[in-house]
């Protein structure tokens, strides 16, 4: 038997683990492309703002978009409750009240992540410490996942657990097209360093040697979106994680409406026109892919989180 | 190691007796002499980190925010001889039956009233008792499921009941886990012993629960009920579902549906609940009969107990015998209803209300420890022998303004047991709770959690005032 509460809890400490991340990873990336690109090229801090959905927040909380601001923000700031650091405090207080369902290796696991990344949060925002701290929890995100495959029974609460991650992961991805594309697309024809950019954006996602395996041309518009949005195999594309949501649905009772939406969003996916989209309508685009995966997530909490008296069977046999 | 230099100062020691050890605590002391005091600290360090990496832990709130703290914990154990507690036992089981005869009662027919053996008074002025549970009937006739009875020992070495905790007794997880961490620290021992065995508990546990069950034949949901994580006993609360493997529920996760039967929101729908062991006060079990504003308890489950369709321990009500009125009561409750003397004393204790008794405690305040009736924890308690001169008269007001709710007993010396401190072995002030459950038939802990005030001097043993905990350990001195 797995609670509701229980379930809910559980997926959202798969998503919190997974925006952790990836959180981490694309400041490692913006990062790394700060440091190779010239000043001209005018990069700027925003976009990451943009990508976590955290420009209002922002800009309520702090003044300037200055690195530092921006980094410490996204990292080490307790009070954003979208930062990695707030990320893993959540996802260590969700596996707390959830404790019988995980080994305890996967527990101790998270539990010293989080101290680590809170002992050590002064070391999130300098330069020089930037990458081994981000580098750091992205391992440490992987070596649980890791543990949960390997000694978690692959039950409910594992695919809820596996559910959380992927909803998260499609959209995290969707953001850093929508974001990072975008800002490229908005620039004039033949700008210098639209390689670099592209790279950047397969990266943000972990997906850059992947691709170049998969694509045997250069990095074009075009090819990344493709791979992002409609690879099957590339475990952060979109399609594929929809596909593991719609395989881990299956050991679930009562999925019909959540399937629903779940094979809506697949067929959106599939029907995107990359050739075009890579010129225009990108951001419309990636909107109309936003709530879709929001329809997924409202029907998995009306299915499995939000249980009330009147869908019992007996409430429903007797009315 | 030498017990000759041991300073007893004049209390009971529990393990040594004039610098010798006492008969069950021999095969002990021989095993600690060949570790010598070095080692027993070593063990104590590693004892602490066992129960580090255990995830041991107890809620305190402090300066504003929930803290997760270590159990404190001592590494040598408190010693009772199995005859003893042959004794001990059968005592508790003959409290208990009295005490449950005693609630059920109370919520009957009350002839313990109107025979003239319990006031009328007392029972209308008393702070636990639910007239929403007047005429239940609860399954086998118990009410007091699970009881945690604190015992202490005077200087002389008698053995008293000091209080029983009927509402939502805590502390048993901590037995259990304490029994673990000496098995580690202490592996040869348990080889070379016979030290009773305290593991049997959950089962024991949920064997009761499983009889508690309306639905006959059938496997039965069980639920432990908790006010949440915040609450200082969390941890016991997790522990005791995961060893139980049943499920681990708040009032959110529960819901009674038109049919007056409990259900736990599962992601498969409605799942239908038989046994609720809750860990929630009465008044927050139900906002629809207690506590409007209580957000911890599930509206209609009281509708659902009286229904039969649930069966919830301890019963809503059953702290109306935990009440230190009631208490100095509770050796006439055992002559009324079953025709025997207690088995276990209990603390000699004035009740305020009559006004003969209240002229003698307010005639010898200084001699005297003062308790409101309805505190736990050891709150608000006045003892004359520390007291300023201004608690004095405030007592004394507090005790005229409302005597029913106060009584007073005699200034125990409690007994002490060998506990490291600062590297050496002192006597400590300590108690013990064992727990009582009571079915179809009755079990009670083959020892308890022994609870030790660790400041020199100190007779304060809760954890959240700096008090420790010791394994507690029944080995038959004549086994060789």
């Amino acid at each position: 038997m797995l609670l509701s509460r229980v379930a809910e809890a559980v997926y959202w400490a798969g998503r919190y683990v997974e925006r952790a991340e990836t959180t981490s990873r694309i400041v490692k990336v913006q990062t790394e492309l700060y440091l190779d690109l010239p000043r001209s090229a005018g990069l700027g801090w925003s976009p990451l703002l943009a990508v976590t959905g955290s420009d209002e927040r922002f800009d309520v909380d702090r003044d300037d978009r200055s690195e530092e601001q921006v980094i410490a923000f996204l990292l080490s700031d307790h009070d954003n409750h979208g930062s990695v650091i707030a990320s893993l405090a959540q996802a260590r207080e969700n596996m707390r009240t959830t404790r019988s369902v995980f080994p305890r290796e996967v527990w101790e696991a998270l539990n010293e992540l989080y101290h680590w990344a809170n002992d050590n949060r002064d070391d999130a925002v300098p330069r020089r410490s930037r990458l081994m701290w981000t580098e750091h929890v992205m391992a440490e995100c992987q070596r649980l996942i890791g543990i949960l495959a390997g000694t978690m029974t692959h039950d409910a609460a594992y695919s809820f657990m596996r559910i959380g991650r992927h909803v998260e992961r499609a959209d995290m991805t969707s953001r850093v097209l929508d974001v990072q594309a975008g800002t490229l697309l908005e620039q004039p024809d033949g700008q210098p360093y639209a390689d670099l950019t592209w790279m950047a954006v397969l990266k943000s996602v972990a997906g850059y040697q992947m691709y170049r395996r998969s694509v045997q041309t250069g990095v074009q518009g075009p090819e990344v979106l493709r791979f992002l949005l409609q690879d099957t195999l590339f475990p952060r594309s979109v399609q594929h994680c929809l596909v593991e949501i719609a395989r881990d649905l299956l050991v679930l009772s009562h999925n019909d409406r959540i399937m629903g939406s779940c094979a809506r969003a697949q067929l959106y996916v599939e029907q995107a026109r990359v050739r075009s989209l890579a010129w225009d309508g990108l951001s419309p685009y990636v909107d109309g892919l936003q709530v879709h995966l929001d329809e997924v997530h409202d029907a998995l909490s009306d299915a499995y989180f939000q249980v009330r008296p009147h869908s019992s069977p007996l409430a429903r046999a007797t009315a | 190691m030498d017990w000759h230099n041991y300073p007893e100062q004049g209390f009971f020691d529990e393990n040594i007796d004039q610098g010798r050890p006492r008969p069950a605590f021999e095969g002990v002391a021989r095993y600690l002499a060949t570790l010598g005091i070095d080692d027993l600290r070593r063990r104590q360090r590693d004892a602490e980190l066992a129960i580090r990496s255990m995830g041991v832990s107890f809620t305190v709130y402090a300066d504003g925010e929930n803290i997760d703290r270590a159990w404190p914990f001592d590494v040598v154990p408190r010693v009772i001889s199995t005859s003893e507690w042959s004794r001990v036992t059968a005592g508790l089981e003959q409290r208990l039956v009295a005490l449950n005869l005693f609630i059920g009662d109370l919520y009957g027919d009350q002839k313990i009233v109107s025979d003239g053996v319990f006031p009328a008074e007392l029972l209308a002025e008393s702070a636990n008792f639910r007239p929403q549970c007047v005429g239940v009937e609860p399954p086998l006739g118990v009410w007091a499921h699970i009881c945690g009875s604190d015992l202490v020992r005077d200087a002389d070495g008698t053995m008293y009941v000091l209080e029983d905790n009927l509402r939502v007794p805590s502390g048993v997880s901590y037995m259990l886990e304490n029994r673990l961490v000496t098995k580690r620290v202490f592996a040869g021992l348990f080889r070379d012993l016979d030290i009773l065995p305290v593991d049997s508990y959950p089962a024991r546990l949920l064997e009761l629960l499983v009889s508690l069950s309306p639905r006959k034949g059938e496997q039965p949901t069980i639920a432990v009920l908790t006010p949440g994580i915040y609450n200082s006993a969390y941890f016991e609360h997790s522990f005791l579902a995961q060893q139980m493997g049943v499920e681990l529920a708040e009032g959110s996760d529960l819901v009674v549906d038109r049919d007056d039967c409990v259900y736990l929101r599962t992601i498969e729908g409605l799942e239908r609940v038989d046994v609720i062991y809750r860990r929630i006060d009465d008044l927050f079990l139900d906002p629809e009969v207690f506590r409007p504003d209580s957000a911890l308890g599930v509206p209609g489950l009281m509708r659902a107990w009286k229904a039969g369709n649930v069966a919830i321990a301890n019963a809503p009500g059953a702290g109306v015998a935990d009440d230190k009125v009631v208490y100095a009561f509770v050796p006439e409750i055992i002559r009324y209803y079953l025709g025997e003397e207690p088995g276990i004393p209990n603390v000699p204790t004035w009740i305020c209300h009559d006004p003969d008794q209240r002229s003698h405690v307010l005639a010898n305040l200084d001699d005297l420890v003062v308790k409101p009736a309805n505190e736990s924890g050891g709150y608000g308690l006045f003892v004359g022998s520390h007291a300023t001169r201004a608690e004095r008269v405030e007592i004394r007001e507090r005790v005229l303004a409302d005597p029913r709710n106060y009584v007073a007993q005699p200034i125990l010396s409690l007994s002490t047991a060998p506990t490291l401190c600062d590297g050496a072995l002192l006597p400590r002030h300590v108690d013990l709770r064992p727990f009582i459950l009571s079915g179809e038939e009755h079990y009670v802990t083959q020892g308890g959690l022994t609870r030790v005030a660790l400041p020199e001097g100190s007779l304060v043993v809760n954890s959240s005032q700096g008090g420790g905990s010791k394994d507690t350990w029944i080995i038959d001195p004549t086994v060789k």
